[in-house]
């Protein structure tokens, strides 16, 4: 019996990266989420505007790590950050206008929309590839730990270590910057105010005087700034691979669709609900179950529920238990 | 259909002669390899138009339907494994048939007893029992087989019989995998089946990868019999050295040419029989009806149908023509490389397909899957010309941008598509064949 390991080594394999992860996934949900209130559709181009906007920011923190400017600790990508987050935008608003808004002024059917997003979806997987090609890129640098598994250990003199890296501590404080900040527009400016207005009740904004034209733009560099960041983190947290950024689309969805699509606070909930279950189900235990068990019972396997291949069908049996058993999400998203 | 449209006739015309000029160009090797693809590729257009221009649906797991295609033609055609049988055959089943009653006993809790908290403590204790039950048994039976001479077999092998027959089969198990899907996710928003097919397809490419003993995961399964006669046999049997001295042509090449005609051959008679199929259920009051629940769901919904029903009918009609490609697919490749299922190249392109040939036109479905698989194979070559001669042209022999250029050709493919699929949405929707 330990439980003080039992609780760290939990901590470092389950709770630190399972966090991590679902900020990331939240910010990414969050996007999808503001396209879903204000624009009604799902975009599928969303993966692929997360991996457009971190490999801007990948290829500005090579241009400043080549003109010899860092953060010195911390990670010189997040100061490449705003430009990734404004050329996102750009090319967002930008698709916008050539795709989007055409289908807009038609009024088309939502599934349209959803099929126009596929087509931009070939269009920026294609760039990113054609850019930076389809390789594993590694961007982080600066500091790697906040607390390595050695100091911890020197610290507390226990047997098992909880390193926490960089990248894990800034995705939080980041996506919480993001967070409260995003909330904070939502809820507090003018802007943010018709933003919510338009995505309640589409006519009735239109007849207050809302120029839906400039909550489309609004949301869309919100879009281009969440998307960004969320690409950046994952990117700095494991790496930048554009074909990773397509899988994400999966568990991002479900994060949406699980917090209710179009409700803001659902996707952050929903975001660390997928990628706790996640982690945990294919988390092997054994570790951990050896520090409680006592040594008669130590089990042989590794108590894992399903192998890590597999965490995509967590992310879909969480998926498809919402949709039987309450299609709206856990915070009531716009009606199915 | 009232009279020959000439224009259609003239649009699969040029699709010939687009084929003819690689034949002339390149080789007819080529040509045919993309005329086989090009008949598969139809045909899994064709299933995708029976689920969108029928009905509206949106299903974006084609790559997952077209793998189990895949894996039926591995568990029909491949002679079974004793030794791995011996070893864990049994057991093997017996975990299959837990896990199912298990599903079944946490359905039947649901339904059978009233509501209230104790049928959702009935149910989760009835999964989490099974799931015990089922890895007790599933470990050591998987473990076993895959002991069994892993570099060459390590898997339960198939049951043998004729390749052909995997095709129909190849369409039941997607069938299957559909109606789960379909089950849950129709009568919902229409984005919800869309998502709910990207996840089933991720998984069951994750199953194919990672479940050995049940076709080789990502050791690959090699040497499928063939339904069409082998290019050495060809080559020593005298008919056919009679035949080639006829042509006046080199037996060697020849053989590879008559391999691939006679895949031509049979591709061509399940997508004429498939187009007569659809066609006569597209002008059947079954088709009317489709069409009539997709373009108003209320007012069909109010004359008694019942549109969840049939959405989830010509959900699992289509996938299974999309497992019945698949399974074709992998008997013309001869193997099954579960890591060659690529989301982008199956779904994406083939909805590409459907969408530029003309959604609700099954004629309209098989011109697209014929003309968007020559632009894809053709995309590469043409693109990598352009670099070289064109865009490239002025720069310096050893400049890093021109080399960065021409290496990043083969990802011109995706633009060129995603640029083709934008335009075609917003010029003409209704595509190259409209509906009528």
């Amino acid at each position: 019996m330990d439980v003080l390991n039992a609780i760290i080594v939990l901590a470092n394999f389950v709770i630190v990266p399972a966090t991590a992860y679902g900020a990331q996934l939240a910010l990414g949900a969050l996007g999808v989420t503001l396209i879903y209130g204000i624009l009604r559709f799902s975009n599928f181009a969303h993966g692929d505007t997360m991996a457009f906007g971190a490999m801007v920011t990948i290829l500005m923190t090579w241009a400043l790590q080549g003109a010899g400017i860092t953060l010195g600790l911390l990670p010189t990508a997040l100061l490449a950050l705003p430009v990734g987050i404004i050329v996102t935008a750009l090319l967002l608003i930008g698709t916008d206008r050539l795709v989007y808004r055409f289908y807009r002024q038609q009024k088309a059917k939502p599934v349209i929309y959803v099929i126009a997003s596929l087509g931009v979806m070939f269009v920026m997987n294609g760039l990113v590839r054609f850019i930076i090609g389809v390789d594993d890129q590694r961007f982080a640098d600066g500091e790697r730990f906040i607390v390595s598994a050695r100091t911890f250990r020197e610290m507390t003199g226990l047997d098992e270590a909880l390193a926490i890296r960089t990248t894990q501590g800034i995705t939080l404080v980041v996506a919480l910057i993001a967070v409260v900040a995003l909330f904070w527009f939502l809820n507090r400016t003018r802007t943010g105010k018709s933003m919510r207005a338009f995505s309640d009740n589409e006519d009735l904004a239109l007849l207050s005087g809302i120029n839906p034209e400039k909550v489309v733009i609004v949301t869309w560099i919100i879009v281009a700034a969440l998307a960004t960041t969320a690409g950046v983190l994952y990117g700095l947290d494991k790496s930048f691979k554009p074909f990773t950024y397509f899988q994400l689309l999966l568990p991002v969805f479900a994060s949406a669709i699980v917090g209710g699509l179009g409700n803001p606070v659902g996707a952050i909930a929903g975001g660390f609900l997928i990628a706790f279950s996640e982690i945990s189900v294919t988390y092997a235990f054994r570790r951990a179950a050896n520090h409680l068990l006592p040594e008669a019972w130590e089990p042989d396997g590794l108590v894992q529920l399903l192998s890590t291949d597999y965490k995509f069908a967590v992310s879909f049996t969480i998926l498809l238990i919402v949709l039987i058993f309450k299609p709206t999400g856990l915070f009531r998203g716009k009606s199915v | 259909m009232s009279g020959i449209n000439y224009r259609n006739v003239a649009l699969f015309g040029l699709v010939a002669v687009l084929l003819i000029i690689t034949g002339m160009v390149q080789s007819w090797n080529t040509a045919l390899g993309i005329l086989n693809m090009g008949l598969i590729s139809a045909v899994m257009a064709l299933g995708v138009n029976i689920q969108w221009g029928y009905a509206g649906l949106f299903n974006v797991g084609v790559v997952g339907f077209t793998a189990l295609g895949g894996l039926a033609a591995v568990l029909v055609s491949m002679p079974p494994v004793n030794e791995a049988w011996a070893a864990g055959g049994a057991r093997m089943m017996l975990a299959l048939a837990i896990g199912v009653a298990t599903i079944a006993a946490a359905v039947l809790a649901w339904t059978r007893l009233p509501r209230g908290a104790l049928r959702v403590v009935v149910m989760i204790a009835v999964l989490i029992v099974g799931f015990i039950l089922y890895r007790a048994v599933f470990d050591p039976a998987r473990d076993a087989i895959e002991a069994v001479n892993p570099s060459a077999t390590g898997y339960l092998g198939g049951l043998g019989l004729p390749v052909v027959l995997a095709w129909p089969v190849g369409g039941l198990l997607a069938a299957g995998a559909a109606w789960i899907v379909g089950k849950t996710a129709l009568g919902l928003r229409s984005d919800y089946l869309a998502i709910a097919t990207l996840g089933i397809a991720e998984i069951i490419i994750a199953i194919l990868k990672n479940e050995d003993w049940l076709a080789r995961g990502v050791k690959n399964v090699n040497g499928l019999p063939r339904p069409v006669p082998y290019e050495v046999d060809l080559q020593a049997a005298p008919w056919f050295l009679d035949l080639a001295e006829r042509f006046g042509a080199d037996p060697v090449s020849f053989s590879t040419i008559f391999v691939k005609l006679c895949y031509a051959g049979l591709f061509t008679v399940v997508l004429l029989l498939l187009i007569w199929l659809t066609q006569m259920a597209l002008n059947s009051p079954w088709g009317r009806m489709m069409r009539a629940i997709r373009d108003n769901e209320v007012s069909s919904e109010a004359m008694g149908k019942d549109v969840t029903r049939r959405h989830l009918q010509v959900f699992v009609l289509g996938s299974a023509v999309v497992g019945l490609a698949g399974a074709m697919m992998t008997t013309l490749d001869g193997q099954l490389v579960p890591s060659t299922y690529h989301p982008l190249r199956f779904t994406f392109l083939v909805w590409v397909m459907v969408i530029v040939g003309g959604s609700g036109n099954n004629w309209g479905a098989v011109l697209g899957g014929f003309l968007i698989w020559w632009l894809w194979i053709m995309v590469e070559p043409i693109g990598h010309w352009l670099m070289v001669n064109v865009i490239t042209a002025g720069m310096a022999e050893d400049s890093a941008l021109r080399d960065h250029l021409i290496g990043s050709a083969a990802q011109m493919r995706l633009l060129t598509m995603g640029v083709f699929l934008l335009l075609m949405l917003r010029f003409n929707p209704r595509g190259l064949i409209p509906e009528r």
